[in-house]
């Protein structure tokens, strides 16, 4: 519990815009307690910046507990930052040393375009949901909700596959930006559910469209994913997406 | 007095009976009819999704990157229902009761009876959306308990029932803007309400990426924009959470309700310093299992594990035998504070009681034991297995913990200390959901109708999908009956044209203040104002002192801000600084209203009056009524009121002895 301080470089990507040319500014931060978070950390520089008359740095963050998914900031050569599990919002400058300098970018991929700095457009995803992630069901048709057991495993598989945060870290991660993991984890939280079963194969069949059509790129099973996924979504959802769609594609009309 | 349109009859038919014999808008009509609705969390996704569904033309609008970003997704614990699975004595009237009891008596009956009467329907609709809510073996929903009640009616998804219930929510408005009956504005921030003839017709919103103003026709606008807790700065809501658009409906004419009505929630991490951003949850579930104590002496200096039963006082199980560690939120938080301001607090600020889970790892490595038929097993064994099952019950909690204290829960007790959570004030609505502007409506936190002077756990995720799901799509409905004879306003109209002026004049004032300070260093001391003198408890001098102090900090803000960067760009500290704007006036309103209160009640205490035991002493001959402010202009609010009747339950000083 007792604080110690430090003094700290930080070498940030700055961009006007999604047009303009970026380029890294590195700056001091100092007297940083350890006790902070990553994104206190953060808002000190903008602090600073801010009395001194400078622009400061623009980054997407809300909740601040790592579960809104908004913060993105990739650390040190990984999304997120060092620590396992983890998203940037709940990094805490423990994790550093005095003197160190941190190298902080923006999720780079072509389909999250840079709005400014460390914020990215990941609107892409929101249209991935829009060709199928949910289930058709208009409010007011529901039956009791014990009507339906569902086994012990498939409910908690399908609540581990549902617990992704939609940040985008594995886009980040993958040397193809590859959206696999985020799209197989929905596939899979709905699959794995009895509700889900009607629309099970339009459903990957529509979404994977939607990936390609965004741009993404292709999965490659390198693993990069799943190592940074700060809600530890297995890759194993990555193989059951492939069967739902070699299976949606086998038996499409 | 003000009327809240409650239907005649009895409570118990009185929803049934609305929705028998309201007004519809038959197919063809609805298809013409827009509706805005502003915020994307529990309540306005799932009214978003909910209107879309029945044909509306629904524009949705969100300040975050994502509709699926909205705060409830933080929500940890569960959501109520009166399914009583457990079989354990639960009924609608049970539920409406705890919490009509819960708020302290300062909750509207017939809006409060609606809630336990449509919260089974919430449940169902989310299992069919595929909602992965925890289940039994058998595979059936289960429940746990929660505080201010005595039955198991909490549904949840391990700590993180928000989330799973906003992207169900999320999904459901996803699939509407699929099939086009949905439009959504990501990353816009409503600015002003655009009145015509009296009646709200549309909004003015900033697009936050190119700082363009836009005019959005609708013939009814919802506010589901959530709660104020931030105008303390240091909270639970994230970030980005304002009151600004249910401010700007309140400047437009929309009476706002109870604003001193804030929930501080007992179980959070303790500030660590100045740096502070914001503070973390501990979910309420957390006191299902764990002990809260303190140490006997003050001055003690040995270690949590060190200091015997002999020398630890739980505290909330020697005041409260009854209800123990499950009192409800206001009791608790006062309870830790009592305690802390008497010497007894823990860790290096002092400002902390313990959480134990100690207690309960070794209860359940013993049902472990038993369950799987084991024998000479080692206390370590046990202990062991029971941190298994304790890391099924709250794993995700325990890691955050660990992660922002550099500690280890299950080996030494958690430090928490209260702090604010929620909101129970909001935009005044009737019975409708209507505020006191015709075709402006309020759900969810933004409202202020359902939980009186304090909300129980699990109660604001069932209350803004309620209202999204279950209320709204009947009462806009009964009043756009009225409007299909009038056609979509074209956004030329001039009261669109005077509205998005008055937005850019606004913002070009701030921009041209030219100061020194940021909006986050106004917002840290508005924070501190709040918190200090209307906080956890609250007394006459210092909340007179407080509205100067927020006057004095509003004439500073005006000219000394400084905002960087341009308007007509993506301009975060331009957004900030409109927010911290009107969290400054609303801090006014709310030392006023907490003024004028004169009485204890819920999270509302008041030092002057309070039972011998320490209690909230209430005073309902002269205080039996909801506090409804309309603002005059600057400074200035006039108080209406609206009588409170308990027609069914008889208000009684709350005890959980």
């Amino acid at each position: 519990m007792s604080q110690n301080t430090m003094n700290l470089k930080v070498k940030v990507w700055r961009q006007k815009n999604a047009n303009a040319q970026g380029a890294f500014v590195t700056y001091d931060v100092a007297g940083i307690s350890d006790e902070m978070s990553f994104l206190e950390m953060m808002d000190i520089l903008n602090e600073k910046l801010i009395t001194e008359g400078g622009d400061p740095v623009a980054f997407d963050h809300d909740c601040r507990e790592g579960i809104c998914g908004m913060c993105s900031m990739y650390i040190n050569g990984k999304p997120h930052g060092p620590w396992q599990a983890n998203t940037t919002c709940q990094l805490h400058m423990r994790a550093f040393k005095d003197g160190e300098t941190i190298v902080i970018e923006p999720w780079r991929a072509n389909s999250f375009p840079i709005v400014k700095d460390l914020t990215v457009d990941r609107s892409a995803f929101d249209r991935i949901i829009q060709a199928g992630g949910y289930i058709s069901v208009n409010t007011g048709n529901a039956v009791d909700g014990n009507s339906l057991p569902i086994e012990k495993q498939n409910a908690d598989d399908a609540f581990a596959a549902a617990m992704c945060i939609g940040c985008g870290a594995c886009v980040a991660a993958c040397k193809n930006s590859s959206a696999m993991l985020f799209l197989s984890a929905k596939v899979s939280h709905l699959a794995l559910l009895p509700q889900g079963a009607p629309e099970r194969k339009s459903r990957v069949l529509n979404m994977v469209a939607q990936m390609d059509k965004e741009g993404f790129g292709s999965c490659t099973n390198t693993g990069a994913c799943e190592a940074t996924c700060p809600k530890e979504i297995s890759i194993a959802n990555i193989a059951r997406l492939n069967k739902e769609y070699l299976g949606a594609s086998l038996s499409a009309e | 007095m003000l009327d809240a349109k409650i239907p005649s009859g009895k409570l118990d038919d009185k929803w049934v009976d609305y929705k028998g014999h309201c007004k519809l808008v038959n197919p063809a009509n609805k298809r013409k009819m827009e509706v805005i609705i502003v915020g994307t969390g529990l309540a306005g996704a799932s009214a978003a999704a909910a209107m879309g569904e029945l044909g509306y033309k629904v524009k949705a609008f969100c300040f975050q990157d994502s509709p699926r970003r909205a705060h409830s997704i933080a929500a940890q614990g569960g959501i109520n229902a009166a399914k009583n699975y457990q079989n354990d004595g639960d009924s609608v009237f049970r539920l409406f009761y705890d919490t009509i009891k819960g708020g302290d008596y300062r909750a509207r009956e017939a809006n409060v009876h609606r809630l336990a009467e449509v919260s089974s329907n919430i449940i169902d609709q989310c299992v069919a959306q595929g909602v992965p809510f925890a289940r039994e073996y058998g595979g059936l929903l289960s429940n746990r308990s929660f505080g201010g009640t005595q039955v198991q009616r909490t549904f949840y998804a391990a700590g993180q029932t928000g989330q799973q219930l906003l992207i169900g929510a999320y999904q459901a408005l996803e699939r509407q803007v699929a099939l086009g009956n949905v439009t959504m504005h990501a990353r816009h921030e409503m600015l002003d309400i655009v009145k015509i003839d009296g009646k709200a017709k549309g909004i003015i919103a900033r697009n936050l990426i190119t700082g363009e103003l836009e005019k959005h026709f609708g013939h009814a606008v919802l506010i589901c924009s959530g709660g104020y807790g931030n105008v303390y700065y240091l909270s639970t809501n994230a970030m980005g959470s304002n009151v600004t658009a249910a401010w700007k409906a309140h400047k437009q004419g929309a009476y706002f309700a109870n604003p001193c009505f804030t929930q501080i929630h007992p179980t959070c991490i303790p500030v660590s310093g100045d740096h502070q951003s914001k503070l973390t949850l501990m979910s309420e579930s957390l006191r299902n299992d764990g002990r809260i104590w303190v140490p006997k002496n003050v001055g003690e200096t040995r270690k949590a594990n060190d200091i015997p039963d002999a020398d630890r006082d739980y505290f909330l199980e020697r005041r409260y035998p009854a209800f123990g560690n499950l009192v409800p939120r206001d009791v608790a938080s006062r309870a830790a504070k009592e305690r802390c301001d008497a010497g007894f607090g823990v860790g290096t600020s002092k400002q902390a009681v313990y959480l134990d889970y100690a207690a309960a790892i070794e209860r359940y490595g013993k049902i472990e034991v038993s369950k799987q038929g084991l024998t000479n097993v080692s206390h370590e064994q046990i202990i062991a297995m029971g941190k298994e099952v304790v890391k099924e019950k709250y794993g995700n909690l325990f890691e955050m913990y660990a992660k922002i204290t550099g500690e280890n829960p299950y080996e030494v007790p958690m430090r928490i200390y209260p702090a604010v959570h929620y909101t129970m004030g909001g935009l005044w609505v009737d019975y409708e959901l209507q505020t006191t502007v015709p075709g402006l409506y309020a759900l969810g936190e933004a409202n202020f109708s359902d939980h009186g002077a304090n909300r129980l756990g699990a109660s604001a995720l069932m209350q803004g999908l309620a209202d999204g799901y279950f209320v709204a799509p009947y009462t806009v409905g009964n009043n756009l009956a009225d409007e299909i004879y009038n056609a979509a306003i074209p956004t030329t109209h001039p009261a669109f044209e005077e509205a998005a002026k008055k937005v850019a004049e606004r913002i070009a004032t701030l921009k041209n203040i030219n100061g020194k300070q940021s909006a986050e260093s106004f917002h840290k001391r508005l924070g501190k104002i709040i918190w200090n003198e209307c906080g956890m408890s609250r007394n006459a001098a210092g909340l007179k002192q407080a509205i100067l102090d927020v006057q004095a900090l509003k004439k500073e803000f005006w000219s000394d801000l400084r905002i960087p960067g341009e308007i007509n760009e993506y301009n975060p500290e331009l957004d900030k600084a409109n927010r911290v704007a009107d969290f400054i006036e609303l801090g006014e309103l709310m030392c006023i209203d907490a003024l004028t209160r004169e009485e204890s009640c819920g999270g509302h205490f008041r030092e002057e009056y309070q039972t011998p035991e320490g209690e909230a002493l209430r005073d309902d001959e002269n205080f039996m009524f909801v506090s409804a402010w309309e603002n005059k202009g600057e400074h200035e609010w006039q108080l209406h009121k609206e009588e409170l009747k308990y027609d069914v339950i008889k208000p009684s000083q709350r005890n959980y002895k």
